[in-house]
C-alpha cells in the first residue's frame, strides 16, 4: 500500500462481508420455504425474505465496488484520495441507510413502509430488485454521486491509467443508469422496458467494466506482467462486453411487449455475450503463465482465476443455454433463470469482490506479501467449499428448471401441469439445492474464519526474471 | 496478441464500438417506444383504475413471489395471463374469482406455501383485477406457451 488514504477501503470491505453473511442466511430461509412452504409464515413471508436476499446482494456488491475503487484509484493515480473524510461520511450514510431499509423490510409491513415513505407521491417501490423506498433510492443516488465526485477528483489529478479510465467509466455508467430506477410509468410495458436499463445495463454492461478493471489491477500486481500488455487486453475485453451487451439487452424484450425485431437482435447479440467472459478466462490464465514473479498471496491468485472461470460458466454458458428466443419461449421465468442468476452473480461479482479483498486486505493489515500460509489455506478451503456448493446449487436448480419446463411449459393447454402441481414434482431438487446452500454457508463460515487466523505473514516473494519497474 | 495490434487500436475499438452501439440502442429504443409499443400495449385501455391496480401490485410487493410476463419471483404462479387462466377472458368472472381468492388467503394448510392476506377492500381488488386484465392483453409475442403460465 503506497498511499495512506487507500485504507478507507477497509470499512467498506468489512461491511460488505457482514451483509454477504446476511444475504446467505436469507438465502437458506428461501431455500427452505421452497420445500416447507409455511416456514416462518407469517413472520417472514417469502417475498420479504427474497427482497432482503437480493437487496443485500446488491448493496454489499456496491460496498465491495466502492472499497475496491478507494483502494485502487489512489495507487493507480499515484496520489492520495481527494477526501478520505468524505469517503468515511458516505460510508456511514450508506451503512445506516442500507441497514434501516433492510430492517424496514423485516419489521414493517411492505404496504405500510410504502405509506410511511410517501410512495404514493413518487411511486418507485415494488419492482423486482428496486423494492427500496424512494427515499432510499435518493440516498443511493447521493452516496454514489459523492463517491464519484471523490474518485474523479482523485483520478483527474493524477496519472491516468487504463485501469482507472475503465473503472471510472463503469462507475459513471452505474450512476447514470441508476436514474432509470426513478422512472415508473403507469404503463407496465414501458415500466418493464426501462427497468431493464438499470438491471441489464448494470450487470451485463457497466458492471463488467468494473469487474474487468479490478481483474486487470489484481493481475498487474500479482503477475508483474507489463502493464501495456494487460491494458490492451482490458480494452478489448470491455469493448466486447459493451458491443455485445448493449443490444444484448434485447433478450429481455422478447415477451414483455416490444416488437418482434428484438427476437432476432436479442438472440444474436446475447449469444455473443459469453465472448468477453471467455476472453477474461484466457486473459487471466495467459497473464499468470507469463508471470514475472511468484506473488506469495496464492489465495488472491486463486480467486482471480476462479472468478473468470465461474463468470464464464455462470454468465456465459448458463446464460447462453436459454438466451435464444425459441428456447427462451419455454424457459423464460423458470427455475432455469434462477440457476443462471445464482451462478452468474456469484462467479462474476461476488468472486471479483472477494478477489480484491483477498489481495488488498492483507496489505492494509500490514502483510504486504499476503496472509500466513495457514490463513491462506483456510481461505482457499472457503473458496472451494463456496464455489463447489454454488456449482451444485446451479445444477440442482437447472434440473428443477428442466423438469418444470417439461411438465408445465411444453405440453398444450389442458395437458400441461399447473404451476403448483409442477412445483410438487420438483421437491427432491429443491431439497438438494437447500443442502448445497447449507454447504455454501459452511464455506462462508470457513472463509470468514480465515480472517481471524494469526501467524507469520508470508515472507517476501521470489522474483522470476527481471522485475518490471511498475508492478 | 501481435505487436501490430497496439493499445491505441484497442482503445479505439472500445470507444468507437461502445459509442456506435449506444447510439444504435437509443435509435431502437425510440422506434420501439414511439412507433411500435402504442400498437402493442393496448394503451388506449390504460384507465386510471388500471394504474391504481398497478400501484397496489407494487405496494404489496406481489412480484416478490409471483412473476408477471415471466419476470419476478418463481415461488408462485405467473400472473400475466391469470385473467385468461382463472377468468376465462371474462371480466366479471375474473373479478369475482380474484375477490374470493384474496379473501381466502392465507389457507394455513400446514407445510404448503402461504400467501398473506393483504386486507384489500373490494374496490382495491377490482383495481387489481383491472390491472391484471389489461396486462393480459399486451402483445407479448404469444408468451407463455400455454395457459398454465
Amino acid at each position: 500500500m503506497k498511499y495512506e488514504s487507500q485504507k478507507v477501503a477497509m470499512p467498506y470491505f468489512i461491511f460488505a462481508l457482514i451483509l454477504f453473511a446476511g444475504q446467505i442466511v436469507f438465502g437458506l430461509v428461501l431455500g427452505l420455504q421452497y420445500v416447507v412452504g409455511d416456514f416462518l409464515f407469517p413472520e417472514i413471508p417469502f417475498n420479504v425474505a427474497r427482497m432482503v436476499h437480493t437487496n443485500l446482494l446488491i448493496v454489499w456488491l456496491l460496498f465491495g465496488f466502492m472499497g475496491a475503487t478507494y483502494y485502487m484509484v489512489p495507487e493507480e493515480s499515484q496520489t492520495e484520495l481527494h477526501s478520505p473524510l468524505l469517503a468515511w461520511i458516505l460510508f456511514w450514510v450508506f451503512a445506516a441507510a442500507g441497514t434501516l431499509t433492510i430492517l424496514g423490510y423485516l419489521f414493517v409491513d411492505y404496504a405500510r413502509l410504502a405509506e410511511l415513505t410517501f410512495n404514493e407521491y413518487f411511486p418507485t417501490m415494488g419492482r423486482e430488485f428496486l423494492e427500496q423506498p424512494t427515499i432510499t433510492k435518493f440516498g443511493i443516488l447521493v452516496v454514489v454521486g459523492g463517491f464519484l465526485y471523490n474518485v474523479m477528483m482523485t483520478a483527474l489529478r493524477g496519472r491516468k491509467t487504463v485501469v482507472n479510465i475503465v473503472l471510472v467509466t463503469g462507475l459513471i455508467g452505474l450512476a447514470v443508469l441508476w436514474l432509470f430506477a426513478f422512472y415508473n410509468p403507469g404503463n407496465l410495458a414501458t415500466d418493464k422496458y426501462f427497468w431493464w436499463f438499470v438491471i441489464h445495463l448494470w450487470v451485463e454492461g457497466v458492471w463488467e467494466l468494473i469487474m474487468g478493471a479490478i481483474l486487470a489491477y489484481v493481475l498487474i500486481k500479482l503477475t508483474g506482467v507489463d502493464r501495456e500488455v494487460i491494458e490492451k487486453w482490458l480494452y478489448v475485453i470491455v469493448a466486447m462486453a459493451l458491443i455485445t451487451g448493449i443490444i444484448g439487452t434485447g433478450h429481455h424484450f422478447f415477451w414483455i411487449g416490444p416488437p418482434e425485431y428484438w427476437l432476432w437482435l436479442g438472440s444474436v447479440f446475447s449469444a455473443l455475450e459469453p465472448l468477453p467472459f471467455f476472453m477474461m478466462v484466457v486473459f487471466a490464465f495467459t497473464m499468470i503463465n507469463r508471470r514475472r514473479r511468484n506473488h506469495p498471496n496464492k489465495a488472491a491468485l486463486l480467486w482471480a482465476m476462479g472468478t473468470t472461470v465461474m463468470a464464464f460458466l455462470g454468465a456465459g454458458v448458463w446464460g447462453f443455454l436459454h438466451t435464444l428466443a425459441p428456447v427462451n419461449w419455454f424457459t423464460h421465468g423458470s427455475q432455469i433463470t434462477a440457476a443462471h442468476g445464482h451462478m452468474a452473480f456469484y462467479g462474476a461479482y461476488v468472486m471479483i469482490v472477494l478477489t480484491i479483498i483477498s489481495y488488498a486486505v492483507p496489505i492494509m493489515r500490514g502483510r504486504p506479501y499476503g496472509n500466513s500460509n495457514t490463513a491462506q489455506v483456510v481461505e482457499m478451503w472457503g473458496f472451494w467449499l463456496m464455489t463447489i456448493s454454488m456449482v451444485f446449487i446451479t445444477l440442482f436448480l437447472t434440473a428443477a428448471g428442466v423438469l418444470q419446463v417439461w411438465l408445465q411449459r411444453i405440453p398444450e393447454s389442458g395437458e400441461a401441469m399447473s404451476f403448483m402441481a409442477g412445483q410438487d414434482q420438483l421437491t427432491i431438487f429443491y431439497w438438494m439445492r437447500f443442502v448445497a446452500g447449507a454447504f455454501f454457508m459452511a464455506g462462508l463460515v470457513v472463509y470468514l474464519g480465515s480472517f481471524f487466523i494469526k501467524g507469520q505473514a508470508s515472507p517476501a516473494e521470489e522474483v522470476r526474471g527481471p522485475a518490471t519497474a511498475d508492478a | 496478441m501481435a505487436e501490430r495490434f497496439t493499445k491505441g487500436m484497442a482503445r479505439n475499438i472500445y470507444l468507437g464500438g461502445s459509442a456506435f452501439f449506444v447510439l444504435l440502442f437509443l435509435a431502437l429504443t425510440f422506434d420501439t417506444q414511439l412507433r411500435a409499443m402504442p400498437e402493442r400495449d393496448n394503451r388506449d385501455q390504460l384507465t386510471d383504475q388500471v394504474v391504481r391496480g398497478k400501484h397496489l401490485w407494487e405496494e404489496n410487493n406481489c412480484v416478490g413471489c409471483h412473476s408477471i410476463m415471466g419476470e419476478g419471483a418463481y415461488f408462485a404462479p405467473e400472473l400475466g395471463n391469470v385473467f385468461d387462466r382463472r377468468g376465462g377472458g371474462n371480466s366479471e368472472v375474473f373479478r369475482s374469482y380474484l375477490n374470493a381468492w384474496m379473501n381466502a388467503m392465507p389457507t394455513n394448510v400446514p407445510g404448503r406455501r402461504q400467501m398473506p392476506n393483504f386486507n384489500l377492500t373490494d374496490d382495491e381488488i377490482d383495481d387489481l383485477a383491472a390491472f391484471l386484465e389489461w396486462t393480459s392483453k399486451i402483445d407479448d409475442n404469444d408468451w407463455p406457451p400455454n395457459i398454465e403460465g
